[in-house]
């Protein structure tokens, strides 16, 4: 239990002393500490996961009180069981290997310190979300997420727009965490507490009960399960809160494959298994969340297809991807969805990183039409990039296979409208990830070389320090499938109680009996997506363009991403906007301050200068007005004093 | 038959004393010519010095001589100390202004000698008699010291204008005086009092008041408070430098004495007819020259604004007519003298290659160029704007205070408002001094005896709030007086 949080606040620590005395410690050193207290955290966070998790060795420390005021009370405690214990096992190792791999890839940075205080803080606050006991200091790891996340995307702020995007980001979150507030309050309304024991403990008798609000009864547990989901989908990005994650592509990629790894996409994902006790009794909260998620996976791979950005198309397979994670908790299989979610956290840290490499490789070029034939020139990225894109794709006997055939099955499995809507997306979605994760290594790696002459000369392989952590993310995209493939077992596999299954939602038990076609079905799907890529960019590259030319408006609609942005734009930026500048302009500028300060100065100026203008400097004005004076004075006597 | 009393002598003898002494000052004067100048204003400030020790000396309660026309109790005490106190420190300072700019003749200390004396006959007067007699041996003084540069037409035009709208003031008193004397019987003040306590409540005759009104605008011409007040800034622009920090330091004090004298003792009984006037004159006091002060560019204009403005401040005291708006009146003038005549110091200061210069952006970098006093008149110009812990601020307080208490809001939030409106004008000086480029340097040395009263005039506007008994004291017990 020690060990367990000593891994959380070793990257704290970390973050202080690089944050605070960087420029003391200087650029060398200050990251050296950071990634020394990473790789500690990593190394109790693997202890961590065996003991607890394999082990079954769950357990609750308590730190301190933290507030404690009349009825409502909340201490700083750890709640390290099985779903931690993996969770800590995925944030500690890819944020070790993410911070390793930073010395590299930020070597020529001039922030390093900052930079790796921001890493380590940002694997705090996933920590401390991850191993929270209730709900406000998992709400603290929540905000703190988002925090961190707004410095790194805009860790280079002279760029406008990684200012931009990182303030969508933290915007677009707020938008979430406003409802997952909401939902906490809600929970604590009803439940009378936000420790998990208490309300996990609690929910059973509160199904189906009503609580009146405004002038309507509303259904306890529905609607704070919905409200938290809201929360889950601004931080994991999920269709409609999805706007803000391909735009963090602003930040360093090291950045990237962190949040799409390892900490804050996850944490919806989590969120959602770790409150299982209370989703299970919310069926419609559950028919929501299967719907949202498998709504994502389908149009975030949509998008994938037509993206030029590298990273931009690993992005958007993220979103599909913790779609797929969603829709598995939503049909009640949510060791299906954190067994995904650990694959995943291989696999995509591996295709970040190496797409960080192919960038590094290529003098900072992102965009894939500018790319091409280096395959030769970076032999072991190419390898890794195959790796991971084998994994993604769900090639029989690498990771994905394995987590996403089991989403799918349990999807099958749980026989509902819904569960059969998100399976036959899911499959169409696998197709996709395979044709776009194909389009991906071909477009970069193969063909004729489309950089410019100067680039070229320069492709070269990554430096050791960035090469080794792709290896080590390389095997565990190949082997995490198979080593971990526990966590979906019989009888809710690992978790033991840390998630609750309703015996009528067992849809993850009767995946393992479903029919032999659905298990053969996403393999198919994959291979036919993969043969399709090669077809359309390997044998007939002229193909592409024209079919882009025939379905235009499709084309179109996928390029711009479902117009969201746009969408987005005119429905809450500019309106906001408008008001903002509205009340800027008219209400501050215009009535306060011009009626206000500036009205009263300039009415003060104009009254100043007609006072100087009566003293005229004539003598006989000088006497009219003392006369004025008295007959004035004089006058009013006469009238107010008679009766 | 009313049989011959010798008059109590004594009870006039700082005042029989400074008679004396000017009288013998004028004939040293007259057969050592010029030369005596520097002595005899040294001699004249001793003079002062001497009344100064015999008014404190002479404290006590309420006597009355010369056939009722003189009056002395705590009230002519503390006024006098003021005016005395005021006029030797301006003469003082002035010193070294009228020796370089070719004003150094003998009669300029005598003048001034019987200024002092005609204010002190003001304060100490009981009778309308008495108080005309005081104000034209003053104002005649006045109107010679103001064009005593000759040579100089702005000096001359301020004299003359100065003279005759006193005259003006002279024949409105003069008027309303007579007007008095036919309704009541009497010029004494307590034959006034007496005559209008017997006309009884509501079958008071007009013509009372018409007297009454015209004596308090003659009053508040010498005051100088709004609509009355016309003169000031070209007067106070035009006469030489030390005679406008004599201006606004002592007649001022002793005008307002008067004021105070005639509205609470002879018309005591009419307080709430007259307390209109005052809160009209007030409020326009406060109000005109917060805004006009905002468009000079000269400092002596400014200051002759910013006087009528404090001005304002002190009679928001007189219109409650109460011992606690009293006492307020004289803490004013009190504090209003000290930051006066500091302001005055600095303005002496003021000189660039040997010429004296006025415009208030000559002040700009002064912090730079001259920190010392760009400190104190710092201080001076926070005090004025009544920003604590300044002693302006608790000269406001005490008249504000005791407005309120008496129930006029209203005047109370004119005043507060019009003083922010005048906080603008004396902190863009503290902002020229400390924020704008220097332009030229002051020249150095700027003189001891100015330097002497600008530090003890800071030192006193500054910690006043650390030690404030001997005023606070003072004031109560000279407001006391007029209330028995």
């Amino acid at each position: 239990m020690g060990l367990a949080i000593a891994a959380v606040f070793l990257p704290l620590i970390g973050a202080a002393i690089a944050g605070l005395f960087g420029r003391v410690l200087g650029q060398r050193v200050a990251p050296l500490v950071t990634v020394a207290a990473m790789g500690t955290s990593a190394a109790l966070g693997i202890i961590t996961f065996i003991d607890v998790t394999f082990g079954g060795n769950p357990g609750k420390a308590f730190l301190f009180d933290w507030i404690s005021s009349g009825t409502f009370q909340a201490a700083w405690a750890f709640r390290i069981d099985e779903l931690t214990g993996v969770m800590m096992f995925v944030v500690t190792v890819v944020s070790f290997l993410v911070h390793v791999y930073s010395l590299g890839y930020m070597a020529h940075d001039e922030h390093k310190p900052r930079f790796f205080a921001y890493l380590s803080l940002f694997t705090f606050f996933m920590l401390a979300l991850i191993t929270a006991d209730n709900l406000l200091q998992l709400y603290f790891g929540w905000e703190g997420v988002g925090l961190a996340s707004y410095l790194l995307i805009g860790f280079w702020y002279k760029r406008p727009s990684a200012n931009a995007a990182a303030i969508k980001a933290f915007v677009v979150n707020r938008v979430g965490d406003f409802g997952f507030g909401l939902g906490i309050l809600a929970i604590y309304l009803s439940f009378g507490s936000i420790e998990y024991d208490v309300i996990f403990a609690k929910a059973p008798e509160l199904a189906g009960q009503t609580f009146h609000f405004l002038s309507g009864e509303f259904d306890i547990l529905e609607v704070s399960c919905i409200l938290l989901f809201i929360g889950a989908m601004g931080k994991s990005a999920q269709f409609l809160l999805h706007t803000w994650l391909p735009d963090a592509m602003e930040g360093p990629t090291p950045v990237s494959a962190l949040i799409h790894a390892a900490t804050m996409v996850t944490a919806g994902v989590f969120m959602v298994a770790r409150c299982s006790p209370l989703f299970e009794y919310a069926p419609t909260a559950l028919s929501v969340v299967t719907f949202f998620g498998a709504t994502t996976a389908i149009f975030a791979a949509t998008i994938a297809l037509t993206q030029n950005d590298i990273k931009r198309v690993i992005a958007y397979s993220t979103c599909s991807q913790l779609g797929y994670m969603f829709f598995a908790c939503g049909v009640s299989a949510y060791q299906a969805g954190i067994f995904h979610l650990t694959t995943h956290a291989f696999f995509k840290a591996l295709l970040f990183l190496g797409a960080g490499s192919v960038i590094h490789a290529m003098s900072n070029e992102q965009d894939m039409r500018r790319m091409g034939g280096i395959w030769k020139l970076i032999p072991l990225t190419y390898i890794l990039m195959w790796i991971g894109n084998l994994a993604l794709a769900g090639v029989p006997f690498f990771s994905g296979f394995f987590s996403k055939d089991i989403i799918l099955e349990s999807a099958f499995a749980a026989h509902t409208g819904l569960g059969e809507y998100a399976f036959w997306l899911g499959i169409i979605a696998a197709a996709l990830t395979a044709f776009y994760s194909w389009r991906l290594l071909i477009m970069t790696f193969h063909g004729k070389p489309r950089a410019d002459h100067h680039t070229m000369e320069h492709v070269h392989e990554s430096p050791w320090v960035m090469t080794v952590p792709l290896i080590v993310l390389a095997i565990g995209a190949i082997v995490t499938g198979y080593l971990l493939l526990p966590m979906v077992g019989e009888h809710g596999g690992v978790f033991g109680a840390s998630i609750l299954v309703l015996e009528h939602h067992n849809a993850l038990e009767a995946a393992h009996h479903s029919p032999f076609w659905v298990k053969a079905l996403p393999t198919i799907m994959a291979v036919l997506g993969i043969g399709a890529a090669y077809f359309l960019y390997m044998a007939r590259p002229d193909l592409p363009a024209k079919l882009a030319k025939a379905l235009r408006p499709l084309y179109l609609f996928s390029f711009n991403k479902w117009y969201f942005d746009e969408l987005y734009d005119f429905l809450f930026v500019r309106p906001a906007k408008y008001l903002g500048v509205g009340l800027w302009k008219r209400g501050d500028g215009g009535l306060i301050d011009g009626v206000g300060p500036d009205g009263i100065a300039g009415a003060a100026w104009t009254i100043a200068q007609r006072a100087v203008r009566l003293q005229t400097g004539y003598l006989y004005h000088y006497a009219f007005a003392m006369l004025v004076g008295v007959a004035a004075i004089v006058t009013w006597y006469l009238f107010a004093s008679s009766p | 038959m009313t049989a011959f009393i010798t008059p109590n002598y004594l009870l006039a003898l700082p005042e029989i004393m400074l008679a004396g002494l000017a009288c013998v000052f004028l004939l040293v004067g007259v057969f050592t010519g010029n030369r005596s100048t520097v002595p005899l204003t040294f001699a004249s400030v001793g003079a002062m010095a001497i009344a100064l020790g015999l008014v404190l000396a002479m404290d006590g309660a309420r006597e009355t001589s010369f056939g009722g026309m003189f009056v002395t109790d705590t009230f002519t005490t503390f006024m006098k100390c003021l005016v005395l106190i005021g006029a030797g420190a301006t003469l003082v300072m002035g010193l070294g202004y009228v020796k370089r700019e070719q004003m150094s003749r003998f009669e300029f200390p005598i003048l001034i000698l019987f200024a002092t004396l005609g204010m002190l006959l003001m304060i100490s007067a009981n009778d309308l008699m008495a108080l005309y007699v005081g104000i034209e041996l003053q104002s005649l003084s006045l109107y010679i010291v103001a064009a005593f540069r000759r040579d100089a037409v702005r000096s001359t035009e301020a004299g003359l204008k100065y003279f005759v709208l006193g005259a003006l003031s002279s024949g409105l008193l003069l008027y309303g005086s007579s007007m008095v004397y036919g309704f009541t019987g009497g010029t004494g003040f307590d034959a006034i009092a007496a005559g209008i306590k017997a006309y009884g409540p509501g079958n008071l005759p007009l013509g009372v008041l018409i007297g009454l009104v015209f004596i308090a605008a003659a009053l508040a011409f010498k005051v100088s408070a709004v609509p009355f007040h016309m003169w000031t800034p070209d007067v106070y622009e035009g006469a030489p430098t030390p005679v406008t920090a004599f201006f606004s330091a002592a007649p001022k004090i002793a005008a307002l004495a008067l004021l105070l004298r005639v509205l609470l003792g002879p018309f005591g009984e009419l307080a709430s007819s007259w307390n209109q006037i005052i809160l009209f004159i007030s409020i326009a006091s406060m109000a005109f020259a917060a805004f006009a002060a905002i468009g000079q560019r000269n400092i002596k204009r400014l200051l002759a604004y910013s006087s009528i403005g404090h001005v304002g401040y002190a009679l928001v005291g007189l219109a409650t007519a109460t011992p606690e708006g009293v006492r307020g009146v004289l803490i004013y003038m009190a504090l209003y003298m000290v930051m006066t005549v500091g302001t005055f110091g600095a303005v002496l200061a003021m000189r660039q290659k040997g010429q004296m210069v006025e415009e208030i952006a000559d002040l700009a970098g002064l912090s730079k160029t001259n920190p010392a006093i760009a400190a104190v008149l710092g201080i001076f110009m926070f005090s004025m704007a009544g920003i604590p812990p300044f002693a302006g601020f608790f000269g406001k307080l005490y008249v504000f205070m005791a407005a309120v208490n008496s129930g006029l809001y209203g005047l109370a939030i004119a005043g507060v408002l019009s003083s922010a409106v005048g906080a603008y004008y004396y902190l863009r000086i503290v902002k020229l001094m400390y924020f704008d480029e220097p332009t030229e340097a002051f020249d150095r040395p700027v003189g001891r005896e100015v330097m002497a009263v600008l530090v003890l005039s800071g030192i006193i506007t500054a910690l006043f709030f650390a030690y404030p008994a001997p005023i606070l004291s003072g004031a109560q017990a000279a407001a006391a007086a007029l209330f028995p």
